[in-house]
């Protein structure tokens, strides 16, 4: 039990940050907002969707997976941050559980996702994004966005404890993600790309994340290349499957990297 | 013994030292010499890659989490959150040491009054200068009263206020029964709040005792006067004579000095002879030794030369 709350002290840690500077908040929700407005009124007259409701039917749930996407880059850096400065040693050396510290802050980011992907939600219905797979499936899609987020925030985890400076994982971090969300289905249809890329656009799994919230928001979703294939035809279950694949592989690796880090 | 695989350094090189129970153990040491590394095994933070250690009594590789219980650790850099006010730094560290929603907040101001650190309680850790910042560290670690407390150079980068109110706050604990391992590179430090001193160099022990019985391994008092530099001969002469043995003249300090057996006889015997031959030096006195030169004795550099 004491692992829980110990968990759930170190967000409430997280939480009390927020308050204390709250412009942290403020821009993580700006950022996101201000790719919505971007690609909607920038991009949307230019790409023909044939979906009905025009182009931002298609970005939102793009816009959404790239933006829990990047909250491993502040994952990351927060834990790199908090290690720079011998905090992390003061927690190793409390009686806490040795796991309370790392899920402590995956469930703080997921916090900060909720927020972020409600003041979208919000701003994507001002410019014309309306969800038709009805409310269950579209509160579905939500939770499915923050479980994304969650797995995500450990390899965050892992990428912080692995970094010995805050500001050099931000921005590999951001090196991985930007290519990642791009070179996939999320703003573009990928029949554009060269073939090589389309077939990696296809099995990435922001690409299988993107289509499944798309297939729940009540949206037809083509793949090009790979049409026909097991993600394109089940992007759900696939997304389901990459998640606890990354979870799988970066929960224990994570722990063990901060229980080792005294080696 | 704890060697870093990066470029095979041993930090730690057959170390082995113990506290007594309610006693104040200082680690001095230099930069590098091991004082840290030596504090993190302690406090589990780090494996010794050979040999062991107990804390408390219980095996701090074999038993971690049971050593974690009873220890608090201090050390070399203010670990608390900047973005978090004092008090909620504590009352978060109450809670993690499971006191309890309500005994976290009394014990967050009941230690915050006791550290002068009350009228700052709501304020963010970042606007702390380097002396509140410690203290409250400090603070952190004493949480749940822990029986054994380990400071890792609590007072460098402060400035002697600072210092000063550090050592007034550590003497209370110690008065409160804590045992300590402090480590500091401060000579005057380990002098002014240990009851043992273990000098470390490179990883190993060098030198173990009480200030006063380090200070007599390195040579008992010392007769120094300092005079005009005319006269350096003729009380080099005297000097020699009181002593027994001949004296050592530095002309840059214009000074004429030699170790002395019976320090007060020795000194009126040259004032005597002095005051015959006319001679009215600048300066005359018993120089103790400092641990500055118990160390120069003992390693054969100067305690700022290793990095």
């Amino acid at each position: 039990m004491n692992a829980i709350t110990d968990a759930l002290i170190i967000t409430k840690r997280q939480l009390l940050q927020l308050s204390r500077v709250p412009e942290v908040l403020i821009f993580s929700t700006i950022q996101p907002v201000m790719f919505v407005l971007l690609f909607r009124y920038v991009f949307g007259g230019s790409i023909d969707t044939g979906q009905p409701g025009g182009y931002v039917q298609l970005l939102m749930p793009g816009i959404f997976v790239q933006t829990v996407a990047f909250t491993l880059a502040a994952t990351a850096s927060g834990l790199a941050e908090d290690m720079g400065k011998g905090l992390i040693d003061r927690f190793r050396s409390l009686p806490i559980s040795r796991s309370a510290l790392v899920v402590g802050r995956t469930l703080g980011d997921s916090l900060l996702n909720i927020v972020v992907l409600t003041v979208m939600g919000i701003a994507g219905y001002i410019v014309g994004w309306r969800p038709t797979g009805g409310i269950l499936n579209t509160a579905l899609a939500f939770l499915f966005l923050l479980a994304f987020g969650y797995a995500l925030s450990w390899t965050g985890i892992f990428a912080g404890l692995a970094a010995r400076d805050a500001r050099v994982v931000q921005n590999i971090s951001f090196l991985i993600t930007f290519p990642l969300t791009f070179l996939s289905n999320a703003f573009a249809p990928t029949t554009g790309m060269p073939r090589p890329l389309q077939y990696f656009a296809e099995w990435n799994p922001v690409s299988t994340m993107v289509a499944a919230c798309r297939e729940l928001f009540g949206l037809e979703n083509q793949f090009g290349a790979t049409a026909g294939s097991f993600p394109s035809e089940h992007p759900l279950i696939t997304s389901v499957f990459y998640m606890l694949l990354i979870m799988a592989i970066f929960i224990p690796l994570s722990v063990r990297k901060y229980v080792n880090k005294s080696k | 013994m704890k060697t870093y695989r990066k470029g095979e350094v041993k930090a730690l090189d057959g170390l082995s030292l113990d506290v007594e129970e309610g006693t104040v153990l200082s680690v001095l040491g230099p930069n590098g010499a091991g004082k840290t590394t030596t504090v993190r095994i302690l406090a589990t933070l780090l494996s010794p890659d050979s040999g062991h250690a107990t804390v408390g009594g219980i095996d701090v590789i074999k038993h971690p989490d049971k050593v974690r219980e009873i220890i608090g650790l201090s050390g070399q850099y203010a670990a608390v959150d900047e973005t978090l006010t004092g008090w909620d730094n504590l009352v978060m560290f109450g809670r993690l040491y499971h006191l309890g929603k309500k005994a976290s907040i009394a014990r967050a101001d009941e230690l915050l009054e006791r550290f002068s650190l009350t009228e700052s309680a709501k304020r963010p850790i970042k606007t702390y200068s380097g002396g509140m910042r410690r203290r409250l560290d400090l603070a952190a670690a004493i949480i749940v009263k822990p029986k054994i407390l380990f400071l890792d150079e609590p007072t460098t980068g402060l400035d002697p206020r600072g210092r000063q109110e550090m050592w007034g706050v550590i003497k209370e604990l110690v008065d409160g029964g804590v045992t300590l391992l402090l480590t500091t590179q401060y000579l005057e430090e380990a002098d002014h709040l240990a009851d043992e001193i273990v000098v470390i160099d490179h990883g190993k022990v060098i030198a173990r005792g009480t200030s006063d019985t380090l200070k007599k391994d390195v040579g008992g008092e010392r007769l120094e006067v300092i005079v005009e530099a005319s006269q350096l001969k003729l009380v080099a002469e005297i000097i020699t004579r009181v002593s027994g043995t001949s004296a050592h003249i530095d002309e840059g300090m214009r000074s004429v000095s030699a170790p002395v057996k019976n320090g007060t006889k020795s000194l009126l015997d040259a004032l005597r002879e002095f005051d015959e031959a006319k001679l009215h030096p600048l300066d005359i006195g018993l120089k103790r030794p400092s641990l500055d030169d118990v160390f120069l004795a003992l390693t054969g550099h100067a305690a700022e030369e290793t990095k």
